[in-house]
């Protein structure tokens, strides 16, 4: 396994916004990580990518094993062998990612020539091939091009490009089209998926859209409030999703064919940090709770593989 | 037929941008040549992607800023020829939802004062109890009156926003991209909210998105729009698009179920600067479809019932 996360518990000050969160990802895999906003997608992120004391964060229990190290309990000066070259992050707004006084082509040269020692040339040469294979048109040129002078789409390009360019073993992606227009976040999944089976990548996609993680992923996490609500295969998931958040996530997406009037949301609101509710904390928006649900649910583990917790998972044809 | 509440014709908008001591001016048509109407108790999509002039067109309905040229009828008058005294009390009629709550509100208002407005501006204050049913009609608590924007999360602020909308009781809304900045659970929610209204009330809506799905879920008729000009309209939303572009629209929407993953053919190619538009149909260079025609010459809207303006329709 390439990353396996175990019980990780992240803390910010007196809050702890992430509690008890275990996932793995192997090699070729998409995994998605998906939540609304505030579910802990992001701290996920930055707890993998060991950038938690940037916003004065820590691990405070629990792993995180990236191919047999446990980055959790790395000093800041071992981690960077890591960060950049086998970790690559892609942030979600392109704008803020790039630096808008540098020609776009020399930041992405810099992540070969930092990480794989290469000469001005040569990580050129490797520049050039990358935009090609991100399908940018005439790659030399645009290498020469500033960011204020690409679209949204061709920067988020760029992007990922600067993240494939130390040839990393990981890719941690966090809503990398959601400030894209819909035929350019359909392009730009398209060329992660694309990218990830040939190249043996793994890729972990953060989003709060259910369309893109069924499009995409192999596997999904469900995070709700900074607990892991359900983990499975998409294909079982989306067809019997067991938690009843998962349900609701998938519902808010309009599709073919639906009736009118039946795309309600989620009532009421994600909690902060500071409110959690006791015991299950999706029980005050959950039309299945009860008294039970006072107590926080153990995670069952499903004959599938997956994991749900919740003390009344919907039931399937084959329990 | 009955006169529609919203006839546009031939809008056009033209902005001018650079210009200096040496520099010329450019200028480019962020509108081009719209016409569309909506019924009263209709609501209308109007669909495409960044830069191609849907917030623009949803700014002249209502005459927030001026056409160009091309007329606006409102409930039989024409808006272009009004006066901005009778625009103004006009303007009780319609109102508009902005996409983003948090700059839409002015942070130094109380949810109250915000309500309060859109009776000021005509010169009164609003009825005892007002802001409070008005609060209840969009699903808040009238405790929430004296709270500051930045006290609310966006599905609440967005609430206020079509509080806002909803003060003098107006017959029309313009909704440009009401949820595109809210997570896709508060997005159902508003949604669910603007239906049950528009049921209540007898609204009519105008209805801006860049997402067809959301648009083909909520609107009776659907008006894609490309580089400022309509490509097609919709004449039911699930009716089968003729227009490359739709199709390529619809192509990128992508469904929660993994069983319908879709090969997708992206599309290649930039959108044209809207400054510099090709001679012939703004979406021959991205159109899988596109032949010499197409370079030559732009197709114009036609077809009656389901018009669509492409020289190589489905």
């Amino acid at each position: 396994m390439l990353l396996s996360v175990e019980n990780l518990t992240v803390r910010i000050g007196k809050v702890e916004p992430l509690s008890g969160l275990s996932f793995t990802l192997d090699r070729g895999e998409i995994l998605g990580l998906v939540g609304e906003s505030g579910s802990g997608k992001s701290l996920t992120a930055m707890a993998v990518t060991g950038l938690l004391p940037l916003i004065g964060g820590r691990i405070a229990t629990g792993s995180v094993v990236f191919d047999g190290t446990d980055l959790a309990v790395l000093p800041e000066a071992r981690l960077r062998p890591y960060r950049g070259k086998r970790i690559a992050l892609v942030t979600q707004n392109p704008m803020t990612a790039l630096d808008p006084v540098q020609r776009v082509g020399d930041q992405v040269d810099i992540m070969a020539r930092l990480h794989l020692g290469m000469d001005a040339t040569a990580a050129r040469a490797r520049t050039v091939e990358l935009l090609t294979r991100l399908r940018i048109p005439e790659s030399r040129t645009v290498c020469d091009a500033y960011p204020h002078q690409l679209s949204g789409g061709m920067k988020q390009r760029i992007v990922i490009a600067m993240a494939l360019a130390a040839e990393p073993d990981l890719i941690v992606a966090d809503e990398p089209t959601t400030a894209l227009d819909v035929t350019v976040q359909a392009q730009i999944i398209h060329i992660l998926g694309e990218l990830v089976r040939e190249r043996g990548l793994a890729l972990m996609l953060i989003t709060h859209d259910m369309g893109v993680v069924a499009q995409v992923c192999d596997r999904v996490a469900v995070l709700y409030a900074g607990r892991l609500a359900e983990t499975r295969e998409a294909g079982p998931l989306f067809a019997q999703p067991r938690h009843p958040y998962t349900r609701a996530l998938i519902d808010c997406i309009p599709r073919e064919g639906m009736a009118p009037g039946s795309l309600t949301g989620i009532p009421g609101l994600v909690p902060s940090v500071a409110q959690y509710p006791v015991g299950c904390r999706f029980h005050p928006r959950c039309l299945q709770a009860d008294a039970a649900c006072q107590h926080v649910p153990e995670a069952r583990q499903q004959a599938d593989g997956g994991s749900v917790s919740c003390h009344h998972p919907m039931e399937t044809d084959h329990g | 037929m009955a006169e529609p509440l919203i006839r546009a014709e031939a809008l056009e908008k033209r902005f001018q941008t650079g210009g200096g001591l040496l520099k010329k001016p450019r200028a480019m048509l962020a509108v081009r040549g719209v016409s569309l109407s909506v019924a009263r108790c209709e609501v209308v999509g109007v669909v495409g992607e960044s830069g191609c002039g849907k917030s623009t067109l949803a700014r002249l309905i209502p005459r927030l800023i001026e056409p160009t040229s091309g007329r606006i009828h409102f409930d039989g008058q024409d808006l272009t020829a009004l006066s901005n005294a009778d625009m103004r009390r006009l303007r009780r009629r319609m109102a508009m939802v902005f996409q983003d709550p948090y700059s839409s509100l002015d942070p130094r208002f109380t949810v109250a004062e915000v309500l309060a407005e859109p009776f000021r501006v005509q010169g009164e204050a609003p009825p005892a109890g007002r802001v409070a049913a008005l609060l209840d009609q969009v699903g808040l608590s009238a405790k929430m009156a004296d709270s500051f924007p930045h006290q609310l999360s966006g599905g609440q602020r967005q609430r206020v926003g079509i509080a806002r909308a909803l003060a003098q009781a107006p017959d029309f809304i313009v909704l440009d991209e009401p949820t595109a900045s809210l997570d896709v659970s508060i997005q159902a929610q508003i949604i669910a909210l603007l239906s049950a209204l528009r049921q209540r009330l007898g609204l009519t809506y105008l209805f801006i998105s860049h997402d067809l799905g959301l648009v083909r879920y909520f609107c009776d008729r659907v008006v894609v729009m490309y580089l400022g000009a309509v490509v097609e309209v919709l004449p039911r939303a699930d009716a089968a698009p003729r227009h490359p572009y739709t199709r390529a629209l619809m192509d990128s929407t992508l469904a929660p179920d993994p069983r319908q993953r879709k090969v997708l053919r992206a599309l290649e190619g930039e959108i044209p600067s809207a400054f510099d538009l090709p001679k012939g149909c703004a979406f021959a260079v991205r159109c899988p479809r596109a032949s010499d025609a197409c370079r030559a010459a732009r197709p114009v809207l036609e077809g009656g019932e389901h018009p669509v303006a492409c020289f190589h329709p489905f």
